[in-house]
């Protein structure tokens, strides 16, 4: 494509054109506003000049007769500028005035008319047009009263004139605005373009150029500068996943295969080998598991479980993780309360499940209350671990507060990391994701979690929006599955 | 892993080599008769001109994919029960496979002992209607209308949740019950737990039911699930 007609094919410029051909027409139809009642005015004042020189010149020839008529008529017609008379005798004979000839017909018509004519004294053979009045006198003379229109054409002339170069200065400097326009808007553009085919080619920390202006090409480019900075993160993350499952799978890994070996080397006996291989069916189960809730976070933050939005009530949810927990809580020595109020909510409902579920494992695997500094365990009835589901403006809040030791402010933004595990906790069974498939959860529906100090003890609060915005929801709820009858 | 009371005939359509003859031996060791099929194709055609009780079908397969074999199927009015395996496990994949006529999901990897439990529960509720009003497993009896339940002479009082965990059990009386299965049948969720959460439901029936009963009924079966069942029989 020509630089020319990439230039023409762009919006600002097809959009000049529009414009352009809006403004010509506004602008001559101003002018013909204007030339119209110029026009009206200038024949009002004709009709009126005239309408009073009739009545004048009637009112003489009833006072002083024909002799009187002529007299006026020809002096007035000696005049400079003078108007147009005529006087003609029932015959049609003319008898004063200084018109030499008209149209036929038009002194048989009385009342106004507009006609060609020429002056006696004019010496060119030019027709001029006139407006006139014809009024019948008495004993059947007639009266030509009229004025010369070329004062009114010469000012048509110039309105005309006015209307031709407005509109082709409209014309000129609309076309080079839209050629400036265009080009500036295509100048940019093409920079745009060529950061996107080298982000393309594989540099994501290029950004697009935002201008200063903070026009709609400015804030495309914010916005898709922040579209890449959340691929550059989305990238990053799916890096750190695989670091860490490299990492931390690997570790585990190693572990079943020297129990393995150690297996094959060393033992004879029948149960040696049973126990071994329970062990490694054990082992392979806690991978599965890990690489199951990474899998599940991976999903989560890369929005794809999006589309299995439904409406519920966060309390169900809330009393559902209560009834299954709570004789698990119990047999730990331990209380789980829940206090829910309605709340209903635009979630994914099984990945909310699960993130609180998370919650209220962590908080019974590490909620339990550590010894006070007097040295006195606080009673777990009046301390119990406690789910609440309710709402706060226009969030929806599900939390899970225990009384243990909590987590040192210091250290919360890192809890949630995958796979840390303070050092608190390392002694116990766990893949140390359950916080961060939490946040994930939250992340995903526009949310957060968020770690809080319950005095003592932790409070992890899933953080929801009451309700996604209807853009939000990408794909209708999915009805439910039907129940299957196994 | 205990013989099978009755024999099932499988059809199991995987491409994995290694996998399938797995399944087809250790299915046959438990006394059942699989057949296998190695492609979309032919798993149709064998799925079409044999009489399974359940078939076991890989969801990413050759030829022809696992759910529209059974997409297939189903439009031919076979209604054979199928499990569908998957390396996809997340709750939306499961979800379009129950949509496209399966019957049951297990995400891979998976333990032999959870695909037997699924299986055997999906081939008896093809074998007659399970819709029975009143359970009865020994002495203990179930009534779904009146949720009543009775151990011989004594009335027992459960909790709705637990009522439906027994009812769940007695409804698949002499099979295995796993607790993954447990957790989607009766909690509705589809997530693995990283706690015994299960177990100390089963903990708390078990107190209820069995609790100074000389025999036991609820039994648990290693490395597998749970079981209700009258022990001589």
């Amino acid at each position: 494509m020509t630089a020319f007609g990439k230039l023409v094919r762009t919006t600002a410029f097809r959009l000049t054109l529009v414009y352009l051909l809006l403004f010509a027409m506004f602008a001559a139809s101003l002018l013909a506003y204007f030339a119209w009642n110029t026009r009206r005015l200038i024949t009002e004042e004709i009709t009126q000049t005239v309408n009073a020189e009739t009545s004048e010149i009637s009112e003489i020839y009833g006072r002083r007769g024909l002799r009187g008529l002529v007299l006026a008529i020809e002096y007035r017609a000696l005049r400079p500028g003078a108007n147009l008379y005529l006087v003609t005798t029932p015959t049609g004979q003319a008898i004063a005035g200084n018109v030499g000839s008209l149209a036929p017909g038009v002194m048989a018509t009385r009342g106004w008319s507009e006609t060609a004519y020429r002056r006696i004294e004019d010496t060119d053979d030019r027709d001029h047009r006139a407006l006139v009045r014809v009024t019948e006198l008495e004993n059947g003379f007639r009266l030509l009263i009229g004025r010369d229109l070329a004062e009114r054409r010469r000012l048509f002339g110039i309105v005309a004139k006015a209307a031709q170069w407005s509109v082709l200065i409209v014309v000129v400097l609309g076309l080079g605005g839209g050629v400036f326009v265009a080009r500036r808007v295509l100048r940019r553009i093409d920079a745009m373009t060529g950061t996107a085919q080298r982000i393309m080619t594989g540099d994501l920390s290029e950004r697009l150029p935002v201008g200063r202006s903070g026009d709609e090409l400015d804030r495309l480019a914010e916005n898709l500068n922040a579209m890449l900075e959340r691929i550059e993160a989305l990238m990053a993350g799916l890096k750190e996943v695989s670091d860490n499952i490299a990492h931390d799978l690997k570790t585990p890994l190693t572990r079943l295969r020297n129990r393995a070996e150690e297996a094959l080397a060393k033992s004879g006996c029948e149960a040696d080998y049973r126990a071994a291989l329970e062990r490694t069916i054990e082992e392979s189960d806690g991978l599965i598991r890990t690489f199951n809730a990474l899998l599940m976070i991976a999903r989560a933050e890369s929005g794809q479980a999006r589309g299995n939005m439904d409406d519920f009530d966060a309390a169900d949810v809330a009393n559902g993780i209560h009834e299954l927990y709570e004789p698990l809580a119990e047999d730990d020595g331990m209380t789980l309360k829940v206090k829910a109020d309605p709340t209903p909510v635009h979630a994914n409902r099984e990945l909310v499940s699960q993130a609180l579920a998370n919650l209220v494992e962590n908080a019974i695997k590490y909620g339990k209350p550590v010894a006070q500094s007097g040295g006195t365990v606080v009673s777990m009835e009046a301390r119990p671990i406690l789910i609440e589901a309710r709402r706060d403006g226009d969030k929806v809040l599900l939390s899970v507060t225990d009384r243990g030791p909590g987590i040192p402010e210091a250290d919360r933004a890192h809890a949630v990391e995958r796979f840390v595990r303070l050092e608190a906790s390392r002694t116990l069974p766990g893949s140390g994701l359950g916080l961060s498939l939490a946040s994930a959860v939250a992340t995903l529906h526009g949310g957060e979690l968020r770690l809080g100090d319950a005095q003592p003890g932790l409070v992890a609060t899933l953080v929801l929006p009451a309700r996604l915005s209807a853009g939000d929801r990408v794909a209708p709820p999915i009805p439910d599955v039907p129940q299957k009858v196994a | 892993m205990t013989a099978a009371e009755r024999t099932m005939r499988l059809l199991i359509i995987e491409d994995d080599r290694e996998s399938a003859d797995y399944l087809v031996k250790a299915f046959r060791e438990v006394g059942h008769i699989a057949d296998h099929a190695a492609d979309g194709e032919e798993g149709l055609a064998m799925a079409e001109s044999g009489d399974y009780d359940v078939l076991v079908v890989d969801r990413m397969l050759p030829k022809r994919d696992g759910l529209s074999v059974i997409g297939a199927l189903r439009d031919k009015g076979n209604t054979a029960p199928v499990l569908i395996l998957s390396a996809l496990g997340q709750v939306d994949d499961r979800i379009k496979g129950l949509r496209a006529g399966g019957d049951d999901y297990l995400p891979k990897p998976y333990s032999f002992a959870e695909l037997l439990a699924r299986v055997e529960v999906l081939s008896r509720r093809r074998g007659g209607p399970a819709e029975d009003t009143l359970y009865r497993v020994g002495d203990l009896e179930l009534d779904r209308l009146s949720h009543r339940v009775a151990r011989g002479k004594d009335e027992l009082t459960l909790q709705p949740r637990e009522f439906r965990l027994l009812e769940y059990l007695m409804k698949h009386a002499g099979q295995v019950v796993t607790r993954t299965m447990l957790l989607e049948n009766v909690w509705d969720y589809h997530f693995d737990p990283q706690t015994n959460v299960i177990d100390v439901h089963i903990s708390r029936l078990r107190s209820k039911i069995d609790k100074g009963f000389e025999r036991p009924l609820l039994h648990t079966i290693r490395g597998a699930g749970y079981m209700i069942r009258d022990g001589i029989r």
